[in-house]
């Protein structure tokens, strides 16, 4: 046990010093495709193609990207038509024009319940990093809690199946007011590659409101980070400047 | 393939055609001499089965239900560990037939198959003990099987809510017995499922699992999609795999279209796949250390597999390694200098591990939480054929890189399995570090004898058929059997996942045991619910 606690004591601090100072270390994030000039405007419309979900709009001589339609697969990072690519994670935004109801009086401290709606592992795997060192987002006042109950915000994962929808709504009826509710991940705002369909109806606005959405397959732990930071009112979101998903009818 | 195999293939053939008579027909061998195909009477069904598994020793690898327009198939493929050919055991049913004979009971790692095929598909398995809702829960209407042709996948059914008040049926009837139900959702971080544990209070009896909670009827959404559409899906569904996942599917889309992918491009895929080894075992490792409160080696292994996310980014891109497999090879080449630097990223990681692993083998209050607990005994992992790390720690082999080996293990296998026997909780902290070791040789080893050339083919066009590919995940054995039809669209895939089939055997795991030990026992099984449900 003294092993462990000289071990301890004797690494060094690793934790992000972010949002305090930008963090600009390689591989924390899988970064983002932005919009790009072209000088053809073939070399556009190759860009669009490219991209297996249309997250891809071809203009004159350029190209615009909708973060929340894409699944990072990277096709547009290669090649001759390739998009610009910008390798930051501050990336959360609001969901809808409203404006986020205050979340002032949780300014210092705010617990989180996780629901996992029927995402992949890997978006599960990148919220648990919060939790470690090198991102410990307890120093800023976020903790996960395994009640209801105890929990002021709800972050959702996954396109909520249909064995899911139950379970979502009643951990969401069971958390007391003010609530708020932050969705995780390309599946749980758009459905993405997995709605809709005849198990996940669209994604987590179709069953309760969503204030901050996070996009990314799957979002890396700061870009996570930054939605909760949006939500507290300590960070700006990232403001859209392609339109919104358009709604899946039901 | 090299003589040996061939040769074997013969004596295969024959055997089938001399010892099972008239129960099968129309006996094919692949022209590559590593499938032996046959259709079987449906009621000679259990026979040949037995004569595969027990006099063949052959092993289960899936079960996979085609509603076609003639009617409904079955195949049954199964492999012989370092030896002899693939087998594919068809049952043809005409028109609306839709009984089968169940044969869980001479080979249990079908059970869950059955089960799923009876939800999906509607098929009947007579003398199954136990089918029902499974994949689909109580309010899913009966008679509707989603998996159907007819059955419209796009279209969202909202008919019912599940019945939160379902409960497994007790078998404890002692006075104080009580089932105490967990989930879908419970703890911090955990994956939807629910468990239910009968108990008498401290002690717990038995535990009842619930699943599918996350399906996504991935498969199902496969149907009719273009192959570049599937991979997305493939890749996604358990983004912790995606590499094996993605390999395994391409591998199969491969064969059917009768290619070989560049040299380059196999070592590559190996590199790729035992990255995401390493990191996902740390992974495990993680969720291990902390369902015991061990705060410093938490953060130590924490740390690791931060790194590992980090190098893979730096490496290729992606945290998890998504968009690098694709049909024909992969989707870009790697400089020399970029392969340094992964080499002293992962020897460095491997290094880090090496020294936590020494620590923690002398920290006694560690290791007595493992030991001893959750233990699988051999027979029980070779009776339901578990897969994968938890296999191996109960001293059953099973990996596909050296059993079955594929792409460049071929010329490059693990050293050795990393095989233990206790089958506790200790064995499996054992293989994981065992098999996070041998990546790091083995990335070595591929790196040093990286051939030139292309890293892919392309691959537009491909034609109609089926296959079944396969590849050693993290977790396990993965399956996935692919038939295309038409211009490059997929018209069946099934995906069987290791955490599907070592799920299957938790419940063997989980008996008889304090409470307090079961998250242990989930942290050292360390399987995924998302990879399981598709
Ligand atoms: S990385 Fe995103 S935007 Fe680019 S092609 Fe893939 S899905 Fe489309």
């Amino acid at each position: 046990m003294l092993g462990w606690f000289l071990r301890g004591a004797s690494s060094r601090i690793r934790t992000t010093r972010y949002p305090h100072e930008g963090d600009s270390s390689t591989g924390i994030t899988p970064g983002r495709p932005v919009a790009t000039q072209f000088s053809h405007s073939r070399a556009a419309d190759t860009a669009a193609t490219a991209c297996p979900t249309g997250a891809i709009t071809a203009h004159e001589h350029s190209a615009e990207v909708d973060l929340s339609r894409c699944v990072h697969c990277m096709a547009c990072s290669r090649g001759e038509a390739a998009m610009k690519w910008q390798n930051d994670f501050n990336w959360a935004s609001l969901s809808g024009p409203q404006a986020l109801k205050t979340t002032q009086p949780f300014k210092k401290s705010l617990h989180i319940r996780l629901v996992d709606s029927g995402s992949c592992d890997a978006v599960i795997q990148e919220i648990k990093q919060l939790a470690k060192p090198y991102y410990n987002m307890h120093r800023l006042g976020f903790f996960i809690t395994p009640t209801p109950r105890h929990a002021d915000v709800l972050m959702i994962t996954g396109p909520v199946t249909s064995h899911m929808r139950l379970a979502l709504k009643k951990t969401y009826d069971a958390m007391p007011r003010p609530k708020w509710v932050i969705a995780v991940g390309n599946c749980a705002i758009s459905g993405c590659v997995f709605a809709p369909s005849f198990m996940a109806a669209s994604a987590v606005s179709s069953v309760i409101p969503v204030d901050v959405q996070v996009p990314g397959c799957p979002p890396p732990p700061l870009a996570i980070l930054h939605g909760l930071l949006v939500l507290t009112g300590r960070a700006p979101a990232m403001q859209p400047t392609t339109p919104p998903v358009t709604e899946v009818a039901s | 393939m090299n003589q040996q195999t061939h040769h074997a293939d013969d004596k295969m053939l024959v055997a089938m055609r001399e010892e099972l008579g008239n129960r099968v027909s129309g006996i094919l061998e692949s022209e590559s001499g590593l499938l032996l195909s046959a259709v079987c009477r449906v009621d000679a069904l259990p026979d040949v089965v037995a004569w595969v598994v027990e006099q063949r020793k052959y092993r289960f690898a899936t079960l996979v239900v085609q509603a076609l327009p003639s009617g409904d198939q079955l195949d049954y493929w199964f492999f012989k560990p370092d030896n002899g050919p693939w087998i594919k055991l068809s049952i043809r049913l005409a028109g609306d037939a839709r009984e089968v004979p169940s044969v869980s009971g001479l080979l249990h790692a079908i059970d869950w198959h059955e089960r799923q095929a009876e939800d999906l598909f509607g098929m009947v398995f007579t003398g199954h003990p136990k089918l029902g809702d499974f994949v689909l829960h109580e309010e899913w209407p009966e008679g509707v099987n989603p998996m159907r042709p007819e059955f419209d996948a796009l279209k969202p059914m909202v008919e019912k809510e599940v019945d939160p008040q379902w409960r497994p049926e007790k078998i404890l009837h002692t006075p104080g017995a009580f089932v105490m139900p967990i989930g879908p959702v419970y703890s911090d971080y955990a994956e939807s499922a629910q468990f239910f544990l009968e108990t008498v209070g401290e002690d717990v009896v038995r535990m009842v699992p619930r699943f599918f909670f996350k399906y996504r009827g991935v498969e199902k959404l496969a149907e009719g999609r273009s192959i570049k559409d599937v991979l997305l899906m493939v890749e996604r569904f358990s983004g912790t795999s995606a590499v094996a996942h993605a390999t395994a599917f391409c591998r199969a889309v491969e064969s059917i279209g009768r290619i070989s992918i560049p040299p380059r491009a196999e070592a590559l895929r190996l590199i790729a796949s035992e990255l995401e080894r390493i990191r996902h075992h740390f992974g495990l490792l993680s969720d291990i250390c902390h369902s015991t409160g061990m705060i410093v080696p938490s953060a130590d292994i924490d740390i690791m597999e931060e790194e590992a996310l980090r190098l893979s980014a730096q490496w290729a891109g992606h945290r998890y390694l998504y968009g690098l497999i694709t049909p024909g090879g992969i989707t870009r080449d790697f400089s020399q200098s970029e392969l340094t630097f992964l080499i002293a990223g992962i020897t460095g990681l491997g290094h880090d591990a090496q020294q936590l692993y020494e620590r923690l083998q002398f920290t006694s209050s560690f290791l007595d939480r493992f030991e001893g607990v959750g233990i699988v005994p051999k027979a029980n992992a070779q009776r339901l054929g578990l897969v994968g790390p938890v296999a191996r720690a109960s001293g059953f082999n099973t990996d596909l890189r050296i059993h079955a080996p594929y792409g460049f293990y071929r010329c490059c296998p693990p050293e050795a399995e990393a095989l233990e026997s206790e089958g506790d909780g200790y064995a499996r902290i054992r293989v994981l570090f065992a098999e996070v070791f041998s990546s790091v040789q083995l990335i070595n080893k591929a790196a040093a004898n990286l051939p030139v050339g292309a890293v892919s083919i392309p691959m537009d066009a491909v034609s109609a058929g089926e296959a079944l590919g396969c590849a050693e995940a993290p977790k396990g054995g993965a399956f996935h059997y692919v038939r295309i039809d038409g211009p490059g669209r997929v018209a069946r895939l099934q995906m069987t996942t290791p955490s599907f089939t070592n799920w299957h055997g938790f419940h063997l795991a989980a008996e008889n045991f304090a409470f307090q030990d079961f998250p242990i026992m989930m942290a050292s099984f360390g399987l995924s619910i998302a990879e399981s449900d598709r």
